[in-house]
Formats: C-alpha cells, sequence, structure tokens
C-alpha cells in the first residue's frame, strides 16, 4: 500500500516536471543552440541542428507520456473481453467495436495469429475480426504522438479518424463478401481451450506498473528509430530547397496517391522511423493526402504480418484484404488532397 | 521435477521469457523441464490469444507479457 502511494506520488511530482520542460522546449532549444554554442542562426546547418535539437526531446517527451497512459488504459481491455463484447456482434455494429477496441486492445504483430483463432473460435464473424485486424495496428500510440508532435492535433485526429473510417469499412465489406471460404479449413476445428483465469482484480498500483512496463519496453524499442528519423527530417529541412516535392508528391501529380501506397506496402518500417521523413517531406510540398496515404500504407499493411496470416488464410482472402485495405487509403489520399 | 512449457511461435519476446526463466530455476535451485510448444493448434489448446504463454504444471501462469522475476519464482515453488 506505501509502495502504491508513493508510486503515485512520484508520478504527480514528475509532472509538472514534464509540463515545464515541454512547455519551455523551444526557448531550451534556443538558449542552448545559440547562447551555448553560439552557432549563427539563419544557416541551413543551424536550421538542422535546431530542428533536431528541438524535436528528439518534445517527441520523446510526448510518447512517454502517452505510453504510460495508454498502457494504463490498456490494462482495462484484455483481448479476452474484447472477444466476449465483439462474440454476440452483428455486421457493422461489430465492426464499429471491432476498430475502436482495436485502439485499445494489447496487440503485436506476433499474436495476430492466436488472437485471429482465438477470435473465430469464439464466433466472432471474420469481418469483425478483420475491423480489429486493420485497426489494431494501424492506429497505434507511436504512430498518433508522432503525428501529434510532429503535425500537430488536426493531422492526429484525420488520420485517426480516417483510419478507423478504413478498418470499420473494410470489415464490413469483408463480412459481406462472405469470404470465409477462403479461410484455411483447420482453422474451423481449432478446438481452443477457455482459460479459466480468475478474475482478479489488478489494482490500481499495478496499472501504473503496467503503464511504467509500456514505457520502458516501447520507449526502450523505438527511440532509435525516432532519432534517426528525426536527423533525417531534419537534413531534409535544412537543405532540401522549398516545393522540391511539389512536382513529385504534390496534389497535382494525380498519380501520386496510388504510388505512394504502392510503395507503402512492402515497406516496413515502424512508424517512428517514418512519420519524421514524411512531416518534413510534407514542408517541402508534398500534399497531405499523399502523405497520409503513404503513412497508412506503411503502417497500416505490413508485408510480414500479411506473411504470417498466410498460415490461415488462403491467397484469395489475403489479397481481397490488402486489396480493400489499400483501396481504402487511396480513396482517403485523393479526399484529403481534394479538401485541402 | 516442475514442468514449464513455453508458448509461441519464436517472437523474440518468447525466446527472452523462456531465458529467464532457465536462468530463474538454475539459480534458485528448482528442477524444471522446459518444452516449447511452438504449434499454433497446441498453443490454442491453452487458451491464449497473446504469446508468449507461461505454462506452469499444465496452468496457464502468463500470457502476452513477460512477468516479474519474483512471480516467475513463485510460480516455480508451486505457490
Amino acid at each position: 500500500m506505501n509502495t502504491a502511494k508513493s508510486k503515485i506520488l512520484i508520478l504527480v511530482l514528475l509532472f509538472p516536471l514534464w509540463l515545464l520542460l515541454y512547455l519551455n522546449l523551444e526557448s531550451i532549444t534556443d538558449l542552448l543552440i545559440f547562447s551555448l554554442i553560439g552557432i549563427t542562426p539563419k544557416t541551413h546547418l543551424t536550421d538542422a541542428i535546431w530542428f533536431f535539437v528541438f524535436e528528439v526531446p518534445k517527441v520523446l517527451l510526448l510518447l512517454t507520456l502517452i505510453v504510460f497512459v495508454v498502457g494504463i488504459i490498456r490494462t482495462y481491455f484484455s483481448p479476452e473481453r474484447t472477444r466476449k463484447i465483439l462474440g454476440g456482434k452483428k455486421l457493422f455494429v461489430g465492426n464499429v467495436f471491432a476498430s475502436m477496441l482495436g485502439i485499445v486492445t494489447p496487440f503485436c504483430s506476433c499474436s495476430a495469429i492466436p488472437l485471429f483463432l482465438g477470435f473465430i473460435e469464439s464466433g466472432v464473424p471474420l469481418g469483425v475480426t478483420f475491423s480489429f485486424l486493420i485497426a489494431a495496428p494501424m492506429i497505434n500510440e507511436v504512430a498518433l504522438v508522432l503525428l501529434f508532435g510532429l503535425f500537430g492535433w488536426k493531422t492526429a485526429l484525420l488520420y485517426m479518424s480516417t483510419g478507423l473510417i478504413i478498418a470499420m469499412l473494410s470489415g464490413y465489406i469483408i463480412g459481406r463478401l462472405k469470404l470465409e471460404k477462403y479461410v484455411e479449413p483447420w482453422v474451423y476445428q481449432v478446438k481452443a481451450g477457455h482459460l479459466e483465469l480468475e478474475e482478479e482484480k489488478i489494482s490500481f498500483s499495478q496499472r501504473i506498473s503496467s503503464g511504467i512496463d509500456a514505457v520502458k519496453e516501447i520507449v526502450s524499442k523505438v527511440w532509435i528509430y525516432i532519432v534517426i528519423g528525426i536527423a533525417v527530417g531534419a537534413g531534409i529541412h535544412g537543405y532540401v530547397p522549398e516545393n522540391f516535392m511539389a512536382g513529385l508528391m504534390g496534389k497535382d501529380a494525380w498519380w501520386s496517391v496510388p504510388v505512394a501506397v504502392l510503395l507503402g506496402v512492402p515497406m516496413y518500417s515502424n512508424a517512428a522511423g517514418i512519420i519524421p521523413i514524411v512531416q518534413a517531406l510534407l514542408e517541402k510540398g508534398a500534399s497531405l493526402g499523399t502523405v497520409l496515404a503513404f503513412m497508412m500504407a506503411v503502417i497500416g499493411l505490413s508485408l510480414p504480418e500479411t506473411i504470417i496470416l498466410r498460415k490461415v488464410l488462403k491467397l484469395q482472402l489475403i489479397f481481397a484484404f490488402v486489396g480493400i485495405v489499400a483501396v481504402g487509403i487511396i480513396v482517403v489520399g485523393y479526399l484529403f488532397n481534394l479538401i485541402y | 521435477m516442475v514442468s514449464v512449457k513455453i508458448l509461441g511461435t519464436g517472437c523474440n519476446k518468447c525466446k527472452a521469457l523462456e531465458k529467464k526463466v532457465r536462468e530463474l530455476a538454475t539459480r534458485n535451485n528448482i528442477d524444471a523441464e522446459f518444452t516449447k510448444v511452438t504449434e499454433i493448434e497446441d498453443i490454442m489448446k491453452y487458451g491464449i490469444m497473446m504469446t508468449p504463454g507461461l505454462v506452469i504444471n499444465e496452468q496457464v501462469k502468463s500470457y502476452g507479457i513477460i512477468p516479474k522475476e519474483e512471480e516467475i519464482i513463485n510460480w516455480l515453488k508451486g505457490n
């Protein structure tokens, strides 16, 4: 009990410190770069260095906070509970629920197969299961933090809401097309055991520990990609001329959206590395729709996950899945190029 | 003899879990027999939806995470 209290106390004390750092990062960066190191402002090199020194701590601070909070939220959502919620749901309502639960349920692509089997075996419809499998990797906290930190909250919200819609509709279409026959037959014969874990009451202190564990696990894994991504972004920021990307990834290049998706699907990079680079490209004249489409294709449709799914799905269904999601992403890309 | 089963299709976390449990068993002089369950059908029999799973004496102790050392030791000792 005392450890729980002290844990909460430490966190309460840490938060103002976090806030202080976060809100003053710009002046700290200025101080560091111009006063202490004393480089002359307004050169390409200074621009690039400033960008790097400012963005890396900013994104890492945000990441730590959000991963911690999401880590706590996830203790309220186990795959078992999600499966129970989805079990009795009809198509569409089920798709809506599955997509949203995909965000908060703990998920790692290495668990995609047991999760798929567990859902199907307990009677969650195929289309609903797919909504979950599309939303879970596409809308993850790391991607959202980077989008929020580097692009602002509007883009983060856009990404999240369009990602949700793609997951809902793609799952719904897969369900409507009745593609069950393209699931490997053995899947329907799996007799899964039913785990009788006593619903342990998790104390709040344990939830906090889970949050801290999540920070340790995720931040230690992705920080290096963030640093590299922002370094490349900083280089682009400082050295690539304005409007350089306009012809290539700009609005007027109608083919840029499908090409971005085609390039993005086989590319497997985690969000942490790709988003800072893409952000820099946006600044140089790439259009938001194209950039969003590219990110969604890279993050949401990954080759390794598709290969893993081959174990339970026949090729036809894999192609249908990738095809439907890719079309959804392309539509989103065009839509945003049209609006902005 | 304690029977320890690591359920997982070979992700990094599964390997890390196995290594940790082995170390803890050796360090605490617990006689344990390790089995790796890698076939998905067999994993599903334990009803877990996240890997790695840790099964001690045929009881699922944890899944999806690498548990804390003290917890693992307790399980190995049969508590």
